[in-house]
Order: C-alpha cells, then sequence, then structure tokens
C-alpha cells in the first residue's frame, strides 16, 4: 500500500497510456487514433518528468550569480536541485509529438478527400468494393 | 510539489483522457484535448519543469488544437465511437 502511494505519478502514467493504446487499437475513427496517439506520447513524457523529481527542498537548477556574472563561491550540491536531464530529452519529444500529429492529420486530411470519410470500417469497405471492379 | 494540488490535477488528466476518446463529436475531443494538454503543463509546473510546461502550453495546447480544429474542418465532425 505504501508503494501505491509513494508513486502515485507513475500509476497514473500507466493508466494514461493504457487508454492512448486501448484508443489506437479499439476506435474505428481515425482521428480518435490520432487522440489516442497523443495521449500516449503526453503519457510517457510525464513518466520522464516523473523520473527527475527530488523531494526534499529540491528547486529548479538555476544557480544566481552576483550583479557581475560571477558565480557565488562555495559548493554546489546535485541534491539541492532537480535533474535536469529529462527535461532536456521531454523538450525534443514535444516538438517531435507535434510534428507527428501535424504529418498524421494531414494523412487524415487526404484519406478524406479520396475516400470522403473517416471511419476505418468504411474506409475498407470501400477498398473491397474497387478490388472486384 | 503540492501533493493535494497534483492528486487532483492526476484525476482532472485521467477524466479529460477518457472524454476526449469517448465523445461522439470530433471538434469536442480537440477542445478536451486542449484541455488536457494544458493540465498536464500544470503538472509539470509544480514538479519544477517549467521549460517543458511552457513548451506543453504553447506547442501542445495551442498549436495542436489549432491543427485538430483545422482539420475538423477540412474533413467532417461526425464519428461512430
Amino acid at each position: 500500500m505504501d508503494f501505491i502511494i509513494a508513486k502515485y505519478n507513475y500509476w497514473i502514467y500507466i493508466i494514461l497510456m493504457m487508454i492512448g493504446f486501448y484508443a489506437m487499437i479499439v476506435k474505428n475513427n481515425l482521428a480518435k487514433k490520432v487522440v489516442g496517439m497523443n495521449i500516449f506520447q503526453t503519457a510517457l513524457i510525464l513518466l520522464f518528468i516523473s523520473t527527475g523529481v527530488k523531494t526534499g527542498g529540491a528547486t529548479v537548477p538555476i544557480v544566481i550569480g552576483d550583479a557581475h556574472g560571477h558565480a557565488i563561491p562555495g559548493t554546489l550540491h546535485a541534491i539541492d536541485y532537480i535533474n535536469p536531464l529529462p527535461h532536456v530529452l521531454m523538450l525534443t519529444a514535444i516538438v517531435v509529438m507535434v510534428a507527428t500529429f501535424g504529418v498524421a492529420l494531414a494523412l487524415l486530411i487526404m484519406i478524406f478527400k479520396r475516400y470522403k470519410t473517416i471511419e476505418e470500417d468504411e474506409i475498407l469497405e470501400i477498398r473491397r468494393k474497387e478490388a472486384f471492379t | 510539489m503540492i501533493w493535494q494540488f497534483d492528486l487532483i490535477l492526476l484525476t482532472l488528466v485521467v477524466i479529460c483522457a477518457v472524454a476526449a476518446i469517448t465523445v461522439k463529436d470530433l471538434l469536442s475531443s480537440a477542445i478536451v484535448l486542449g484541455a488536457y494538454s494544458f493540465l498536464m503543463c500544470l503538472i509539470w509546473t509544480g514538479m519544477g519543469a517549467v521549460d517543458v510546461a511552457f513548451t506543453e502550453a504553447t506547442v501542445g495546447a495551442g498549436v495542436s488544437t489549432v491543427f485538430f480544429v483545422a482539420a475538423i474542418y477540412h474533413t467532417t465532425r461526425r464519428t461512430k465511437d
């Protein structure tokens, strides 16, 4: 029980990822599949951001210098700052996510122009009829 | 990270994710997905990842929603599931 409460972010991430996966596999509408893909990617980003969190008074990794830009003398401890490596990686992942989303929607528009529908079963029906003629 | 605030936001995120894939209108789905992205951005701000949070707020909640609404305008709002 203690394990579940301590890591609640990770459980929410698993739930969100399964919601997105369900939408990608089960939903018949192609736009709903794209929404599911977006939720899946956002859940994965939530996982990586959660790994960077430190409890016990850790803040954002900004070192404040004096007026001339010189660093304040003394030792910096990594335990005082949140791990910035997953943040940088996930910044790239967000940009890739939006690029993927844009390409998927462009394909969606092309599919609609060709078949006049974005339901997967109706598209398969049209393709089956075209194969016979 | 304030855990009460965090727990409320995580619950709302799951509700928004379920609503975005179950709603019967694609325009509503686009708006709910925008709300989902913005709530996610608030969670990341709480975790101290402010750079990721404002990228998500501009690109995820802003540009994605505009793209999706434009795509729906060129196609159809109708959905069966």
